[in-house]
């Protein structure tokens, strides 16, 4: 997994780094498992503040993505495993009702948005990698 | 969070020369402070005042909660200082350098400075005279952080040094902020540093601070953008513009916490380009560049503070 930023972006760095992680899993290119880069590492690599990556980590403990295992880092957990399946259809319907809405105001229609989200979803390859058990 | 350095109501001038006229400004335990501002702005003359090496003529400068021109050494043990220039004694061997240091502060750790200094690939027989400009800020950089302190203070720590240097140098500050979790300010003229290790920015403008801001608000709420034709579309909500320019007959607008929807329709209109979020150069070179800023400064100040209010 190679976690990449751009300092320039309107998106904060730590939420970059949280989606760099998240896409990693969803494209395949990293797995349940996995051991993220350490604090220092990553901070040195990316040349930022520690203390963004620390942020970065603890988001993704927080959304379920990682564990902390203490003395020995971080680790990439199975998909959306710690969260319930009606949390997680909740979660899904939510984040799917914004972009509408925002696809919406942009002028786009419903036949639009739909072939756009199939096209998403061909890029991060999502099928490939279903490992098929946390499927709602 | 608790407070490591203040500057309340700071003044300041230099016979008729007024440098400050009422700063403010927090660093937070953990926080790396990026302290802006063109040449002459009077970033140094507020480093010195914070260390208490120059007295204010009107409010007060805290470091660790003590009042700067009240530092007795055991407060200083706890700052590790890097001042404009490197100065250090060019008679001096690396080796002597450090056992100065040593002799100065009770927490000054060999073992860490012995360390760091091989790793930049000093050797501790060199005379100091010999010693690269590069060189010489590692040192520096070596003797503040061996002293394992609470809060770093920086002026212009990459001044002189070239790219790959510059990159040690942030390496090797990264390495000790992720040891230790200090606090930092530094001052500094390299904004693409400034945008990947500062959590917040202060640019100092006539003699206070312009901008006061964590770099995520900064990414978030400003946006540039060019009309392309017809009337300024005007952007409801919170959205204020905070400046308007002409630049080769078209008009180029910096927006706070512009409605994204908004501008996306009118992108979509033709009747404006969405140029994204400003870097901080551009930022810089908006508020404090050639032409007045006039009432921006306001608008940004009023944004400072409606922010503290908020926190």
């Amino acid at each position: 997994m190679l976690i990449r930023i751009d300092p320039r972006s309107a998106e904060p760095i730590f939420e970059q780094i949280v989606f760099a992680v998240k896409a990693a899993l969803a494209r395949g290119t990293a797995t349940p498992g996995d051991k993220l880069p350490s604090v220092r590492e990553l901070a040195r690599d990316l040349a930022i503040n520690p203390n963004t990556v620390v942020r970065a980590y603890e988001q993704l403990e927080r959304d379920g993505v990682v564990v902390r295992r203490q003395g020995s880092g971080c680790f990439l957990t199975d998909r959306g495993s710690e969260l319930g399946l009606v949390q997680r259809r909740r979660q899904l319907q939510e984040l799917l009702r914004r972009a509408a809405t925002d696809a919406f105001h942009l002028g786009f229609t419903a036949a639009e948005v739909r072939t756009a989200l199939e096209q998403s979803l061909e890029q991060l390859q999502f099928d490939k990698n279903d490992q098929g058990k946390d499927r709602p | 969070m608790s407070t490591v350095l203040s500057f309340e109501g700071v003044h300041r001038h230099f016979g008729p020369h007024q440098v400050l006229r009422g700063l403010n400004l927090t660093v937070q335990q953990g926080q790396i402070y990026a302290f802006l501002g063109r040449n002459g702005a009077g970033k140094t003359t507020a480093l010195r005042i914070l260390m208490g090496f120059l007295a204010p003529h009107r409010g007060r400068a805290t470091v660790l909660g003590v009042d700067s021109q009240a530092l007795r050494p055991a407060d200083r043990a706890r700052i590790g200082y890097v001042g404009e220039g490197h100065l250090l004694d060019p008679t001096m061997r690396v080796k002597d350098v450090i056992a100065f240091e040593r002799g100065t502060r009770a927490t000054f750790r060999l073992d860490l400075a012995a360390r760091a200094v091989q790793r930049c690939g000093l050797r501790l027989g060199q005379f100091v005279a010999t010693l690269s400009r590069g060189q010489r800020a590692q040192l520096s950089l070596v003797l503040a952080v061996a002293a394992a302190p609470e809060v770093l203070v920086f002026d212009d720590p990459a001044m002189g040094l070239d790219v790959v240097m510059r990159r040690e140098f942030l390496d090797a500050m990264i390495d000790l902020l992720a040891d230790s979790g200090c606090a930092v300010l530094f001052s500094s003229h390299i904004l693409t540093d400034v945008e990947r290790i500062a959590d917040r920015v202060g640019i100092l403008h006539q003699g206070a601070l312009l901008v006061d801001a964590t770099m995520d608000d900064l990414r978030r709420r400003l946006r540039r953008c060019v009309v392309l034709g017809g009337p300024e579309p005007a952007l409801g909500g919170a959205a204020q513009v905070l400046r308007r320019r002409v630049r080769q007959g078209a008009t180029e607008l910096l927006w706070l916490d512009p409605d994204a929807r908004e501008l996306a329709r009118f992108a979509q209109e033709g009747r404006l380009q969405d140029l994204g979020t400003p870097t901080l150069e551009e930022l810089f070179l908006d508020l404090t560049g050639i032409e007045p800023p006039g009432l921006l400064s306001e608008s940004v100040r009023e944004v400072a503070r409606a922010q503290e209010v908020v926190q």
